[in-house]
């Protein structure tokens, strides 16, 4: 199945004027620019190029830094994602536990690659760094839910779930 | 200042309690090998190629950042040392492209000259390549991340030295580039183009943009005129490339080996120099006279121009309207030379020699073709020069020193100081003492503008008038200034601002390495031309009192403003976004 990548759009008038408001809200608190990117998640889904930028002009912040930071961080999206987003571990304990086979069930049951999203919208496949619960490797999350003690069999499961 | 004695490789050293394990060891005679670190600007300890072994402590440290301590006993060429800094070496190449032989930092790369020193003959481990595109979207610079080591030392110049920020890493982990902000192409980046970075890449990550081979061509071509201008700050750099000391003036050896590289005229920027100040300087009296927009600011440095029309547009109005020493000789060169020499402008194809990496946009500016023809063809920088020496087997420490041609080619000291940080505020000075007062100056060297201090103030008495002037150099010393002018708080009649720390002298298109002891040489050899000089005012220069005889008429004359004069694009933070 192929790609289906959504292109960024440019925001509304009512859009931007949110943007502003988050900003103002978390302006004077000291380190406003993580609590301002997750509000602006919230609110779009991704991180907007239009709206770093007045997260640059509103905070004084170089535009090169904030993108340096959300695109450190795999929970930013620096573009509109599919409605479900699996973030599949890829950190050393998940590695050794079968994230690799958990991986490949994924590519197969969806029928894309990593990186990628469904052609019906409905799910994006990411990697993820360590997302903190070694203890039942291999991990995945979807959204905001864990799935943890993976074998590739559980994935059409678990992807049923959300269908 | 308290001092502590440790002892590093046997010997005791004393050194003051703020010092790091990096400066212990120098002071010793002990050199420790370096990559990330770039004294005072880069001091992060992220590459571990310095470490060392210190008894009692748990792990290696890095000396570039490990603080000194009393009593500390170091080794920095133990087993232990040796085979980790091997390792990291080897890790580092293990991603790296193995194109060294074909590289433009070939014998100039610190990565390469690491793996020597270190004896590395062979990399344990093979790699996946990061494939990063090239971007060679600006006329400027060449961005080639394969060759990155994310040392960091390109963004810390970017942000520290020059308050500009255009890149960041961004990413992660193998991921991880150096790149403007989304990873967008340089040319869409508020970047002023100025090259710092090319100067402390230690690998060919950031380069420039190379116009050897155009240059070639051109010279190669019969029906072609090709002529040539060299910068005041290439003449004391371009000798470091042949074994030279940093400021050593190579003048008449750079001007004979341009000849024999084929150009047919060989002309000196230190004469638009001179018109400049000409031009300025009237401006300036203009301005103070019919209440003009003051402080001016000088307009000669084409990285302090685009960062201005990024950063702040509002205060274009402070720029004077002349165009660069490079720009009104591009200006003149296919007007006034190619009709007293009677060649068709369309034929002359005009290079120019800089220490700049900026220029090499200027000359793309739409606005720059006041001549009918694009006013400059072709800029090469220092480097780009020295290596057309070299491919053209130019034996140059022996070649004669040879005069520049007329009548591009009769100069003076207050031109060459351009060069140097502070040299135009003083040339101006010299010129506007004398034309306001009528007297002739005791002492022309006002040396209150002069050296490496980042923002200089001083106040000179003319006619009156207590004439008050600043000087900055580097655009972070810049942002301090236009801060203080933005605010109200600037009552200056006249600043100079340079954008490259030391002036151009120190431009990212001079030879690597470009550091602060050897900007203060090149800047003594500035100061050592401009006493060697006949003439040391520009407006006593007899060519540029010519010029205006027999073709401009007066300064900001008709012609003047036609050819000689230009205006500015605000180009706002965003560029990209704003399009």
């Amino acid at each position: 199945m192929a790609v289906a990548t959504k292109k960024p759009s440019v925001l509304s008038k009512s859009a931007l004027a949110k943007v502003d408001q988050i900003i103002a809200r978390h302006k004077d608190q000291p380190g406003p620019l993580l609590p301002v990117l997750h509000a602006l998640q919230a609110e779009f889904k991704y991180l907007p190029e239009e709206a770093l930028v007045r997260v640059a002009i509103g905070l004084d912040i170089p535009l090169s830094k904030i993108y340096g930071v959300a695109s450190f961080y795999t929970l930013f999206n620096l573009r509109p994602k599919a409605e479900h987003v699996i973030r599949a571990c890829e950190s050393a304990p998940c590695h050794v536990r079968g994230a690799k086979e958990v991986i490949e069930a994924l590519e197969n049951a969806l029928g894309v690659k990593v990186g990628e999203d469904t052609r019906d919208g409905r799910f994006t496949l990411e990697l993820s760094s360590c997302i903190g619960v070694c203890g039942v490797a291999p991990a995945i999350m979807i959204d905001d839910e864990v799935f943890g003690n993976l074998t590739p069999d559980m994935v059409p499961g678990i992807l049923a779930r959300f269908n | 200042m308290a001092t502590v004695t440790l002892t590093i490789d046997n010997q005791k050293v004393e050194i003051e309690e703020s010092a790091t394990i990096l400066d212990a060891a120098k002071k010793a005679g002990i050199k420790i090998p370096t990559l990330c670190y770039l004294e005072d600007i880069n001091e992060i300890g992220a590459c571990r190629v310095c470490v060392v072994e210190v008894r009692g402590a748990k792990a290696l440290q890095a000396a570039c950042v490990a603080p000194v301590a009393n009593g500390m006993i170091v080794s920095t060429n133990s087993p232990a040392v040796r085979s980790s800094r091997r390792l990291t070496v080897e890790l580092l190449l293990s991603n790296h492209p193995t194109d060294c032989l074909v590289c433009p930092r070939n014998l100039n790369c610190e990565l390469q000259a690491l793996a020597e020193n270190l004896g590395i003959r062979e990399v344990r481990f093979e790699g996946a390549k990061p494939s990063w595109p090239v971007d060679e979207s600006t006329p400027s610079i060449v961005r080639n991340p394969a060759k990155c080591v994310l040392c960091r030392r390109c963004v810390a110049v970017c942000e520290k030295v020059q308050g500009v920020k255009a890149i960041a890493p961004i990413e992660r982990g193998f991921d991880t580039v150096i790149a403007p902000a989304f990873g967008h192409e340089m040319i869409d980046a508020a970047c002023a183009l100025c090259g710092q970075c090319t100067l402390v890449c230690p690998t060919a990550a950031l380069t420039e943009h190379d116009s050897t081979a155009q240059t070639w061509a051109a010279l190669a071509d019969p029906k072609k005129h090709v002529i040539v201008q060299t910068a005041p700050a290439t003449r004391v750099a371009v000798g470091e490339m042949f074994g030279y000391e940093p400021g050593t003036i190579v003048t008449g050896k750079m001007v004979a080996a341009l000849r024999r590289l084929g150009f047919d005229r060989v002309f000196d920027t230190d004469f638009t120099a001179d018109l400049t100040i000409m031009e300025e300087g009237t401006e300036l009296l203009e301005r103070v006279s019919h209440g003009g927009v003051l402080p001016m600011i000088t307009s000669c440095s084409p990285g302090w121009i685009k960062f201005i029309e990024h950063y702040y547009p509002h205060l274009l109005p402070h720029l004077s309207t002349c165009k660069s020493p490079q720009q009104m000789f591009g200006a003149l060169a296919k007007t006034y030379y190619a009709e007293k020499a009677g060649i068709n402008p369309k034929d002359i194809v005009s290079v120019s020699i800089m220490p700049c990496t900026a220029k090499k946009f200027e000359l793309t500016r739409p606005e720059m073709e006041d001549s009918g023809f694009r006013d400059v063809d072709i800029v090469l920088t220092t480097r780009e020069l020295g290596r057309m020496f070299k491919q053209a087997g130019l034996d140059f420490t022996n070649l004669p020193e040879e005069p520049y041609d007329d009548p591009f080619g009769i100069t003076t000291g207050a031109a060459v100081i351009f060069g140097a940080t502070g040299g135009v505020m003083e040339a101006a000075l010299r010129t506007a003492y004398e034309v306001k007062t009528g007297k002739t100056l005791g002492n022309i060297n006002f040396t209150g503008v002069r050296g490496l201090e980042g923002v200089k103030e001083a106040t000179v008495p003319v006619d009156g008038i207590d004439v008050k002037v600043a000087v900055a150099h580097g655009l972070g010393n810049a942002r301090k200034l236009l801060d203080k002018l933005a605010a109200g708080q600037a009552d200056h009649h006249f600043i100079e601002i340079m954008c490259c720390p030391g002036g151009c002298i120190g431009g990212g298109g001079q030879p690597i390495p470009t550091n602060t002891e050897i900007r203060q040489k090149r800047i003594n050899g500035i100061y050592a031309a401009d006493e060697r000089m006949a003439i040391r005012k520009s407006h006593e220069n007899p060519a540029v009192q010519a010029l205006y005889k027999e073709f401009l008429g007066q300064p900001l004359g008709h012609k003047s403003h036609e050819l000689l004069h230009t205006h500015y694009t605000p180009r706002g933070k965003y560029p990209k976004t704003d399009k």
